[in-house]
């Protein structure tokens, strides 16, 4: 009797184990499955020449399927050394366009100078800092890199490093 | 194996292998119903019939509908809207059950608030019924995806953002769930295996428990009375049928139930044919648009409660930011419900109008959902803001604070 009571618990122990290892694998497997695909990882760099932007102008480009706005600041807005991406000494603002709040895209009032978020009323000011509202933190920055008047998106270059650090 | 002979006709055929006599004798005919409810109880027969079309004009509509960004919208509205014959009837009744369905979930839960049929012995029927109720929202929500309209496209942007809000692991989740750094094709294909496959793997099997978890605690009734109904089905078995206190499911219940069917479907149609538009976002007939947020965002009616819940907390309390507040609310609006036998502690079961208290808390709870539906749907400025902000407080009060207060109260008074 007692042995084939070990022998059945041991049968137990075994298949649990077994289970259970090939419970684990399967399920990383799964969610490698729900993991972006390498063509949408590798669709991730966009190359944007600001040689062209005048003071105050604001362009909207689409990297990684969100906007990015790039705002050119001009004489009347405060420079933020902590957030703006100085290219060619000019001061701009390289943010992504949705709302830290719920993900909306805010729209860029020029004579306020603020970007104002439809959904719940969110505000950012010209250097995207967060000044009134839900949204719980300023506009995130997009990894970059500065190559001559050239911005790259999706790379992380020194100037972005930098400024991660110090935040 | 038992002895089988010759059959004298199909029943019998199939009573000999499949013993068909003796299941319909458990699930119909020797399934005991009080007598004593009203029609507010055959709320879980009309969801079943409602679901039942949804199933039925899916597989018709998924026969058109392609889950390809590229396609989807000309898929849904061109191909079956102008193309297939009746392609417009099944997309309406499709559309139109969805959201009735959830005005019907909506009376069934509150019948079950207002006669206690979440009580002790009923727990497991009341949690079922509440997952059914989340699985229901995902359903609703992954299936308005699809037609990636601008709306369709909006809410799978605001939604699947929320998890973002999750503590340490929020950005990737939302990367994951999406298949993509914002939602597009991948999300699509993913939402669409949840909503013609998974899911409805998943409800069906949550009704069939629902079902399950009934048959031994039995059915509430309207005086929620304690009934033996072994007894008062011996009594009915036995000819007393008058003063037997119940009757079979079938043929007695049903015939009743399907009256009320009959009537509901003849409501439901005259929606589908004249009214469908309330279950049709027009802002979902423009294309999604990544690059443009519609001016003002909110979501099916049945959901405008919780998401005003969400949105409620609109400024900063003590260095909490107001985002995470209403994240928070949000989460506990979707669980708490779940609680309700466990935060009633009062053992008497009794319907709300034996509970003077709990009667006003009742209906106290009702009007708030309502004012909160209401303001969910209105933009979120100014007053707005502000009667949506007490009103989710009001809502966490009432079912955090208020009630285990009450029941406390009451078993205090009945001792
Ligand atoms: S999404 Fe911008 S304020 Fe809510």
């Amino acid at each position: 009797m007692a042995t084939s009571e070990s022998r059945r618990s041991f049968m137990g122990v075994a298949f649990g184990t077994v289970a259970a290892v090939g419970g684990v694998f399967s399920l990383v497997a799964m969610k490698k499955t729900w993991d972006p695909l390498p063509s949408v990882k590798a669709a991730g760099f966009t190359t944007v020449d600001l040689s062209g932007m005048q003071a105050g102008e604001l362009r909207t480009i689409e990297w990684r399927k969100k906007p990015i706005f790039i705002l050119k600041k001009d004489a009347s807005m405060a420079k933020d050394p902590k957030r703006d991406v100085v290219v060619d000494n000019a001061a701009y603002t390289v943010v992504i366009g949705l709302c830290t709040h719920l993900g909306c895209i805010p729209a860029y009032h020029p004579s306020e100078q603020i970007f104002k978020c439809a959904c719940h009323g969110g505000e950012f000011d010209t250097s995207g800092k967060n000044i009134f509202g839900p949204p719980p933190r300023p506009l995130d920055i997009p990894p970059f890199k500065i190559e001559g008047t050239k911005l790259v998106l999706g790379e992380e270059g020194p100037e972005y490093k930098k400024m991660t650090k110090e935040a | 194996m038992a002895h089988i002979r010759k059959a004298n006709g199909l029943i019998d055929w199939l009573d000999q292998r499949l013993a068909v006599h003796k299941l319909f004798d458990v699930l119909m005919v020797k399934y005991w119903i009080p007598k004593q409810i009203n029609f507010l109880w055959a709320m879980g027969v009309i969801l079943t019939t409602l679901f039942a079309v949804l199933f039925v004009t899916g597989l018709l509509l998924v026969m058109y509908y392609k889950p390809d960004t590229a396609l989807a919208f000309d898929s849904v509205n061109k191909t079956i809207m102008q193309e297939v014959d009746y392609g417009w009837l099944w997309r309406h009744m499709h559309g139109v059950a969805a959201s009735v369905i959830f005005l019907i979930i909506y009376i069934h839960m509150f019948t079950g608030i207002y006669y206690g049929s979440y009580k002790r012995g009923r727990e497991m029927i009341w949690v079922s019924g509440m997952l059914l109720f989340v699985v229901f929202s995902a359903e609703a929500f992954s299936g308005y995806m699809l037609p990636w309209g601008q709306m369709s496209y909006w809410a799978a942007q605001v939604i699947t953002n929320l998890f973002g809000g999750i503590p340490f692991i929020g950005p990737e989740l939302v990367i994951w769930i999406r298949g993509d750094y914002a939602v597009s094709d991948p999300t699509l294909t993913r939402f669409f295996m949840l909503h013609v496959c998974l899911l409805p793997i998943v409800i069906i099997s949550i009704i069939a428990f629902h079902f399950y978890s009934l048959r031994i605690p039995h059915v509430n009734n309207e005086i929620s009375e304690e009934l033996d109904f072994d007894l008062e089905a011996e009594k009915y078995m036995a000819g007393d049928t008058r003063n037997s206190k119940v009757i079979p499911f079938w043929p007695g219940f049903l015939s009743k139930d399907f009256m009320y069917i009959c009537l509901f479907m003849i409501f439901f149609f005259y929606l589908v044919c004249f009214k469908f538009e309330f279950a049709m976002d027009p802002i979902n007939f423009d294309p999604a648009d990544a690059l443009k947020t519609p001016p003002h965002i909110y979501p099916e009616w049945y959901f405008l409660w919780s998401y005003e819940v969400l949105r409620g907390f609109f400024f900063d309390i003590g260095g909490i930011k107001a985002f995470n507040i209403g994240l928070a609310a949000f989460g506990i609006a979707q669980v708490i419900f779940f609680l309700l036998p466990w935060l009633d502690r009062s053992e008497v079961v009794k319907p709300a109008h034996e509970r003077p208290l709990f009667f006003i808390w009742f209906w106290i709870l009702l009007i708030d959902m309502i004012v909160l539906t209401i303001y969910g749907k209105l933009p979120p400025t100014g007053v707005n803001a502000w009667v949506g902000f007490y009103a989710s407080i009001v809502f966490l009060l009432l079912l955090l604070v208020i009630l285990p207060i009450i029941t406390i109260m009451e078993r205090k008074g009945a001792k």
